[in-house]
């Protein structure tokens, strides 16, 4: 019978497609956008993972790795002297306006870092030598900044230079970096010419970078930092994830996006729900008369789930990769942003499941209402 | 029921004082008052009346597909209000067949699989069930026809479905409401010798629901229904009466 019910929805191929389309459409608008969103937000927390260190330690006002409050530079020395660390160094990351040789500005997010160690060095360099960092005036640019200056027209090289607070910057390498929200070129230099080409101010250390001694967890170590006072220390996911939060939490982000999710369902039920309420309201003379000829609630119940879970599979998997094609369009574009983690097609296939489970419910009841006798009229 | 029966032959369906009202207060339509009636296995039994008068709620209720208010109605010896839904689900499976005007064969299938359903449902596997099936279309003279969707049919050719698929679970009930109505004379008339040729067995009891008097002739006994009642029983020697 099982057999004998798909090829009652397969027979009927008008609203077969109208139904696989429906849940198709619902499935690709939930996935992209939760992705898109998850992409979005996962830009939040570039910094960290362009800078891989496990442990970051930064004032204890301090929520999320795009918020610096500045700390004096003792608290390196202060680090460094808690047991269980291997090695503290300091970072700088702001963001300042550079002026371009034709006078006009740009932000970007200057990181300073430290000059012995090249500590939270970029990992991926197109041109040039991290090492050279320590040559006078150098910085390392990231391929935003390429791409930025070139939009007003001018080509940065190795050799090129432009101006920080009026102090000269000179390129001495191009390095690749995660995109980050703020949108804004990296450029690298070491921790004390950050502090030149920066404003002058009493406090200027952004985070102290940690390496845990092998001995020791890191929960313990960022126990011990935290207990000095004053100081706030995260675990390099932690760090992630906190940021992830702070933007969830505090930014109409989520309200934007969950809109578009919420618009997905709800069409996804429209669609979905009333095509498939129709296909059973026109089958319920044959259900009636299968009722008459002796088939059971049950059998009747598994028919219909069957065609509900049917479409709902082949809805999902068109949607969802569809969805998976976009982002591996924009991937390689770089934008929109787009991050597809398994929870999405959990998340998206748990709706969509409950969407069929919804409709076939009710078209259930309806069958279950009719009485049999309806064969005859 | 003053009509002679073959009293010999065991009682298929037996109805006494059956009432069945639609609706309630002032929608309130009484669509069977008291009917007795009964039907005995080896017979090809007819309902006939004006429209309106009850015959298919009377068809309904014996068949077990309606529920009824009061009075009693057996089929075999069970009685109806004895057996819960699914029981009665399940029996009407093994025991009854149906043809319908409509013919109600589902578009999407192929004549083969629509004669299959009632084996199906029996829990007969699929091979076996449309081996029995093909035999059966292949007797009513579709052997050709098997893969065929009912749309692509004559009238006649699918109500030749509907009769393979009304009786390859061997029923001993066989429910007919209005067969021939949506035929024409020739084709009703065909339908008639075939459900008298393979349907009727001593021990099946067939009842129809019609309107046509052109296939009274084949009528062992005719029920002449009036105004939710059994006005007269004729036997087979005086159904020339009904002829207007
Ligand atoms: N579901 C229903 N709800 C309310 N009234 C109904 C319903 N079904 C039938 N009736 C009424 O019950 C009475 C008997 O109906 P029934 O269908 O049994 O007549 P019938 O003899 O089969 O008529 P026809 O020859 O036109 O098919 C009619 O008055 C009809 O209007
Ligand atoms: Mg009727």
């Amino acid at each position: 019978m099982l057999r004998l019910a798909l090829k009652m929805l397969y027979g009927d191929r008008a609203k077969y497609m109208m139904l696989v389309c429906g849940l198709s459409f619902c499935a690709l608008l939930m996935s992209q956008q939760i992705s898109v969103f998850c992409g979005l937000l996962l830009w939040t927390n570039a910094t960290v993972r362009n800078i891989r260190v496990p442990v970051w330690v930064a004032d204890a006002k301090v929520e999320q790795v795009n918020e610096v409050v500045p700390m004096r530079e003792i608290e390196v020395q202060r680090v460094r002297s808690v047991s269980g660390v291997e090695w503290a160094v300091p970072l700088y990351w702001s963001l300042l306006q550079t002026r371009l040789p034709d006078g006009t500005f740009q932000a970007v997010q200057l990181t300073g870092i430290d000059s012995a160690t090249l500590v939270g060095r970029p990992t991926k360099m197109r041109a040039g030598n991290v090492e050279d960092l320590r040559l006078p005036n150098a910085v390392i640019v990231d391929q935003v900044a390429i791409a930025k200056f070139a939009k007003r027209g001018i080509a940065l090289k190795l050799g090129s230079t432009f101006e920080i607070n009026d102090k000269e910057a000179r390129v001495v390498g191009i390095c690749e970096t995660e995109r980050s929200f703020l949108g804004q070129p990296y450029v690298f230099t070491t921790y004390s010419r950050a502090l030149e080409y920066s404003p002058p101010q009493r406090k200027l250390l952004s985070f102290v970078l940690v390496q845990p001694k092998p001995s020791v967890s890191i929960p313990e170590l960022l126990a011990r930092i935290s207990a000095m006072g004053g100081l706030r220390a995260f675990s390099s996911d932690q760090l992630k994830w906190d940021t992830f939060m702070w933007y969830v939490k505090n930014t109409g982000i989520p309200i934007s996006f969950g809109t578009v999710v919420i618009l997905g369902i709800v069409v996804g039920i429209a669609i979905a729900g009333q095509t498939f309420y129709l296909f059973v309201h026109e089958n319920l003379r044959f259900m009636a008369a299968l009722k008459a000829m002796g088939a059971g609630f049950g059998t009747l119940a598994q028919m219909v789930f069957l065609q509900a879970f049917t479409v709902g599979f082949t809805g999902y998997g068109i949607g969802v990769g569809i969805a998976a094609l976009f982002g591996n369009a924009v991937l390689k574009k770089g934008e929109p942003p787009f991050y597809m983690p398994w929870q999405v097609l959990v998340f998206t296939g748990v709706i969509i499941l409950l969407i069929c489970c919804l409709s076939a419910f009710v078209g259930l009841l309806k069958i279950a209402r009719t009485e049999a006798a309806m064969v005859f009229k | 029921m003053s009509a002679p029966t073959e009293s010999h032959q065991p009682l298929a369906v037996h109805t006494a004082a059956l009432v069945k009202n639609y609706g309630r207060g002032d929608n309130l339509v009484q669509a069977l008052k008291s009917v007795d009636f009964e039907a005995r296995c080896g017979e090809l039994l007819m309902i006939v009346g004006p429209s309106g008068c009850g015959k298919t709620t009377l068809l309904s209720v014996i068949c077990g597909t309606l529920g009824y208010d009061s009075g009693s109605a057996a089929i075999f010896g069970r009685d109806l209000a004895s057996m819960s839904s699914a029981q009665l689900t399940a029996f009407r499976g093994r025991n009854v067949g149906f043809i319908f005007q409509q013919f109600n064969l589902i578009p999407s299938w192929t004549a083969l699989e629509n004669v299959s359903v009632p084996l199906l449902l029996n829990g007969v596997g699929r091979a076996k069930a449309e081996k029995a099936s093909a035999a059966l279309l292949a007797e009513v003279g579709l052997q050709d026809k098997l893969k065929v969707r009912p749309g692509q049919l004559s009238g006649g050719q699918q109500q030749r479905v509907a009769i393979a698929r009304a009786i390859v679970h061997e029923p001993r009930l066989l429910i007919c409401d209005e067969p021939t109505a949506a035929l024409d004379a020739a084709s009703g008339r065909k339908v008639l010798e075939l459900l008298k040729q393979r349907a009727c067995r001593p021990d099946r009891c067939v009842i129809i629901v019609t309107h046509d008097s052109r296939i009274f002739s084949f009528a062992d006994r005719i029920a002449e229904m009036e105004d939710g009642q059994i006005k007269a029983v004729h036997g087979t020697g005086d159904t020339q009466k009904l002829y207007v």
